[in-house]
């Protein structure tokens, strides 16, 4: 119900809003929780396991139990927090976890059968049979017991990634924070002020004391309103800091637009902010823990903080009676505060027998609440008075504090562990801050309002002394100064179920289960029971399992320790994780000089890496990719083909050393390599194992170009990076990666010299003579355009790879189609590319995978013994040189239109299909239009001795089988006569 | 984590890529006897410390300098950035 008079709403403005179907108002100011409350609403949600019902628990980011879904299509976000939803005009939400709706649930039942659903149930009574998890149970399970369910439409809302920077960042703004934020942007410096609230001013809003003479509020506002006048800060409200990480570094979550019905044209829906920071202070304030108790968790029953919170901030109460359950003296200030708001008080119940008189309440000092009652929300609570009697008290609500705790979860984000402080009866922030760290106010346990004005002044000095700036000490304003008096109590003890963890159902006896079973270590006793798990991460329950736990084994709570607080502080949606970096933009593609003509020629393209590259070019009546492979292959091998190969890596290496150079990078011999002359070589990693192979061209006594795969350009140019500055600093030599500067095509086939011919400038002479195979030189193409000519050959056919600038390369394919038109001139693509090779017997990242050396592939009379090469010595150990050491091979079925799975196993005819028979592996295969049948590579133990044995190839994964024979790799002109022509 | 580059000044470690212990500076003479228990040695065995560790880093997405990052891995302080051509010339390291 909503109180007559008071509150931070805006009275004479109306929000309409529906919760699960029906029309409901409330003003701007609310929260989904506060507006509902105002409807009269209590119940908003069921719980996890037991379905039980349930209201709202907290005022702010900590709720357990008011999870909704908010907003419909796909803006439906799950599992959000009533408690801080901002109410705006159209806000839809549901309730969650119940079917067939809130107030009557099927699965109910489940509460009914408590008995099994103990700690560990899941463990006991689904054992078995093993087939049944994964089948039966899980998913049965996983939909009784669950959360909200998440949409499968695409979120139509953008998100941002943003950086910033600044001296301070003071984290929440409440007194502390506001009065560090104060006392640092006076003094100057660039200051960050974020609180996860929509209205600053953290509790000064949710009480009824004053400042100096005015309201706590309207300091807030005082304070906020002279900040927001200085230059040198941002004030970022509805912003959660989610993690401290290393060396200043914070991530913070502002949610730009959620309390709006759509974000703004051209706004992002959430940021994730990066703040750098040189100092940081956290004012995060503290939060209230609950007293387990018979039946506690029914609609109603708050936290009493949140109870005040409620009645002076939003001027609602969820009902017209209420009662207050305390074991320290903040409670009494929710009972004052809840008279003095008109609410009826029932009675004050304090556990302490020597609890201090509270004026017009009536107090029940060393009581105790004993059970509860009401289905879907509290009618009545039983009170054990001091003197043993029992007394009924009909009430609709109930406040409920058990102290509070200091919010210091973000001081544990990198390892600083938290101290057990019996004054307050808390855990306080312990040493080893994050660095740059500072805390101030209620999160050091310093919990009245002097104290947390007193400590943001205090440490805001501290930072700008340690920024080499001077401030002010302000003037403190006047303000409370209330010492904490609390007697410690966890739970009432009763035989009925007491909830300490009201989002994971987690109760007093579930941990007792824990003890008794064995799981006494805090970590244990969290994963045992999902006691401080989920959307909470038990900010309000933690506390009071710890504590039942230190009470079962006999030792303190300082002794029993705290599970780890990990980042994020509160829930991040994936999409904010995600920001901009979604469908095509997850990465960037990179495209190659051709792609445009591609496109036109309606090529079908293929991820390679970043690179979008051509895989095939379908004509016109071809219905299977396999066609077009086809014809690709025959025209290029039949006549000639181009294909663009810009996307392998080029790596421009420059210097007196640079033959020196490679000849270290490299298992074979560089250091001879003549001028105009290119050479395979091989890379090895240290370890012996082969890293990557490609080409290097000398165009000149100090200049080598380096090709590499596409897909190790990167960690190729790295490694060389490393050699050079880790291992070599002072020989003569510079790199730079060179990919994209030059755009590249093979021209295959034996028209290729014909068709270059009448590209290439008449002044540089490519004849067989003048331009051997493995020739390089700088030429001019097209009547002047630099260029660089190579003939090396992939596919094994007479070839050549023309390169020019890369803003050539668009000009250049569509030159080469125009004159290779009397060729008959085919675009291949990396499909046709790849059928070549295998035919042809070269290597690729299928056989360069991390697990073989040169002799494997067929390649160990390349590394050279002569000289020291990075990974010569480890590929000469004995166990990469054993005598059945497997070689690359070529393999033929005996059917030849018998299709081999890539990746199959190879084994003897008629063996068992167990590991210790596997002969090898197929790393590529495909089918040959040349030989009219389909061929593979792959690795056979000794397999250059076994040409022409026969073994069967075996896929499991796909259920292949098919008979094979062992034979050259080389399937197409062995002897190399095709590219020396 | 932030790396105070000694050319470049402070810069986020996200624009680094990491190798691992800076002892793959001291690469072993890959010819003279012992080669193979010496590449043994430099290729696997590594300390693990609790504490101070040197170690490199490539500036891929800024200078593509290698640097010898000293890392406390306890806290991640840094206390110590080089450039690894320096540190790899003090080590005797040349051509």
């Amino acid at each position: 119900m909503r109180l007559k008079t008071g509150g931070q709403i805006d009275r004479s403005t109306a929000l309409r809003f529906q919760f699960d179907g029906r029309d409901y108002c409330g003003h701007p100011g609310d929260t989904l929780a506060s507006a509902l409350m105002a409807n009269g609403v209590r119940l908003m949600g069921r719980s996890f396991k037991y379905h039980r019902p349930r209201g709202v628990l907290s005022a702010g980011s900590e709720e357990p139990n008011a999870l909704v879904m908010l907003r419909s299509g796909g803006r439906c976000e799950p599992n959000s927090r009533a408690t801080v939803a901002e109410l705006f005009d159209g806000l839809q939400a549901r309730s969650q976890n119940a079917w067939p709706g809130l107030k009557f649930d099927a699965l109910a039942i489940n509460d009914r059968l408590s008995n099994f659903l103990t700690a560990g149930f899941y463990y006991k009574t689904f054992m078995w049979p093993a087939a049944f998890w994964e089948k039966l149970y899980e998913p049965m399970i996983r939909r009784a017991a669950g959360l909200g369910a998440i949409t499968t439409a695409p979120d139509p809302d953008a998100y941002d990634k943003g950086f910033l920077h600044c001296d301070l960042l003071v984290i929440g703004a409440g007194p502390a924070g506001l009065m560090a934020a104060l006392t640092a942007a006076r003094a100057g410096a660039r200051v960050i002020l974020a609180d996860e609230d929509f209205r600053m001013g953290g509790r000064l809003n949710a009480e009824s004391y004053g400042i100096d003479d005015i309201a706590g509020a309207d300091w807030a506002a005082q304070a906020v309103a002279e900040l927001a006048s200085l230059p040198n800060i941002r004030l970022m409200s509805r912003t959660t800091v989610i993690g401290a990480f290393d060396h200043g570094i914070y991530g913070a979550v502002e949610r730009v637009a959620d309390h709006l019905p759509t974000p703004p044209e051209g706004k992002p829906r959430q940021i994730l902010w990066r703040i750098y920071s040189k100092r940081a202070i956290l004012c995060a304030g503290a939060l209230e823990r609950p007293i387990a108790f018979a039946n506690n968790d029914r609609p109603g029953i708050l936290s009493a903080g949140a109870l005040r919170a409620y009645a002076n901030r939003w001027a609602v109460s969820p009902a017209e009676s209420v009662a207050v359950f305390t074991n320290n003296d903040d409670g009494h200030r929710t009972a004052a505060d809840l008279v003095a708001r008109g609410v009826k008080l029932a009675a004050l119940i304090d556990t302490r027998a020597d609890a201090p008189h509270c004026p017009g309440v009536e107090l029940l000092a060393g009581a105790q609440v004993t059970d509860t009652s009401g289905r879907l929300g509290l009618r009545a609570i039983t009170v054990r008075l001091a003197n043993g009697q029992a007394r009924k008290l009909k009430v609709g609500a109930l406040g409920v504090s058990g102290g509070w705790n200091p919010n210091l979860a973000l001081t544990c984000h990198q390892r600083a562990r938290p101290l057990w402080d019996d004054a307050i009866a808390a855990f306080v922030p312990g040493p080893d801050l994050p660095s740059g760290m500072a805390v101030a106010g209620a999160a050091t346990g310093a919990f009245s309002t002097h104290a947390a004005l007193a400590g943001g002044a205090g440490m805001a000095m501290q930072a700008l002394a340690d920024l080499g700036m001077t401030g002010t000490a302000p003037d403190l304003p006047r303000a409370e100064d209330t010492p904490t008096r609390i007697t410690p109590f966890w739970h009432v003890a009763g035989n009925k179920r007491a909830w300490l963890d009201l989002q994971n159902d987690v109760t007093v006896k579930d941990v007792k289960l824990a003890h008794q079973e064995g799981f006494r270590a805090v970590e244990h006793l969290k994963r045992y029971t999902t006691l401080g798990m989920a959307t909470d991460q038990g900010k309000t329950s933690n506390m009071g399992g710890l504590a039942v736990m230190a009470e079962l084994t006999g030792q303190s709570i300082a002794q029993t320790g705290t599970t780890i607080f990990r980042p994020p502080y509160t829930p991040v949606a994936l999409g904010t994780l995600a920001g901009r970096f979604t469908g095509r933009e997850f990465r960037p593609t990179r495209l190659t000089p051709s792609h445009h003509w591609a496109v036109e020629q309606g090529a079908e393209f293929v991820e390679v890496g970043q690179w979008l590259r051509a895989q095939y070019f379908p004509r016109a009546g071809e219905t299977h990719w396999r066609e077009s492979v086809d014809r690709e292959v025959l025209a290029t091998r039949g006549s000639v083909g181009v294909c663009d190969v810009t996307t392998l890596g080029k790596i421009d290496v420059q210097g007196r050393d640079g033959a020196a150079f490679l000849n270290r990078i490299y298992c074979n011999g560089f250091a001879k390599l003549a001028v105009g002359r290119v050479r395979y070589g091989v890379m090895l990693r240290e370890d012996g194992i082969a890293f990557d192979d490609g080409t290097a061209a000398r165009l000149a006594e100090d200049h080598f170009v380096v090709t590499t795969t596409t897909a190790n350009a990167v960690p190729v140019y790295r490694h060389m990076e490393f050699a050079r500055q880790c291992l070599w600093p002072d020989m003569d030599v510079q790199l730079i990666s060179t990919t994209e500067a030059w755009a590249q095509y093979a021209i295959a086939g034996p028209n290729s010299r014909k068709l270059l011919q009448k590209i290439v400038d008449a002044e540089f002479d490519i004849s067989n003579d003048a331009f051997p195979f493995m020739a390089c030189a700088e030429i001019t193409v097209c009547k002047g355009c630099p260029a660089r000519l190579f003939r090396i050959s992939f596919s094994g056919e007479l070839a050549y790879e023309l390169a020019v600038p890369a803003r050539y390369g668009d000009a250049l394919i569509r030159r080469i189609m125009a004159e290779g038109a009397e060729f008959d001139i085919t675009p291949y693509g990396t499909e046709a590319l790849g059928v070549m090779r295998i035919e042809k017997g070269h290597a690729a990242g299928s056989e360069l995978n991390g697990q073989t050396t040169a002799l494997n592939l067929g390649l160990g009379r390349m590394v050279s013994t002569r000289k020291d090469s990075i990974g010569a010595v480890l590929s000469r150990r004995e166990g990469l040189n054993m005598p059945d050491a497997p070689h690359l091979v070529g393999l033929r079925p005996l059917n030849p239109q018998s299709r081999i799975p890539a990746g199959a196993h190879l084994l003897e005819i008629g063996a068992q299909m167990v590991a210790a028979n596997d002969q090898g592996y197929l790393s590529s295969a495909c089918y040959s239009p040349c030989l009219q049948s389909y061929i593979a590579l792959g690795f056979v133990k000794d397999g250059q001795k076994r040409l022409g044995h026969k073994l069967r190839a075996l896929s499991p994964l796909t259920g292949e089988d098919v008979e094979v024979e062992i034979v050259s790799p080389h399937f197409i002109d062995p002897q190399g006569e095709r590219l020396r022509a | 984590m932030i790396i105070d580059h000694p050319l470049l000044g402070p810069c986020d470690a996200q624009e680094f890529t990491y190798k691992g212990d800076a002892c793959l500076i001291d690469r072993p003479e890959g010819l003279g006897d012992g080669a193979e228990a010496a590449f043994h040695d430099y290729a696997y065995l590594r300390d693990n410390p609790a504490g101070l560790h040197r170690e490199l880093w490539f500036h891929e997405q800024g200078d593509r300098s290698w640097l010898v990052v000293t890392r406390n891995t306890l806290t991640h302080e840094i206390v110590g950035v080089e450039l690894a051509r320096d540190v790899a010339r003090s080590r005797g390291r040349g051509r």
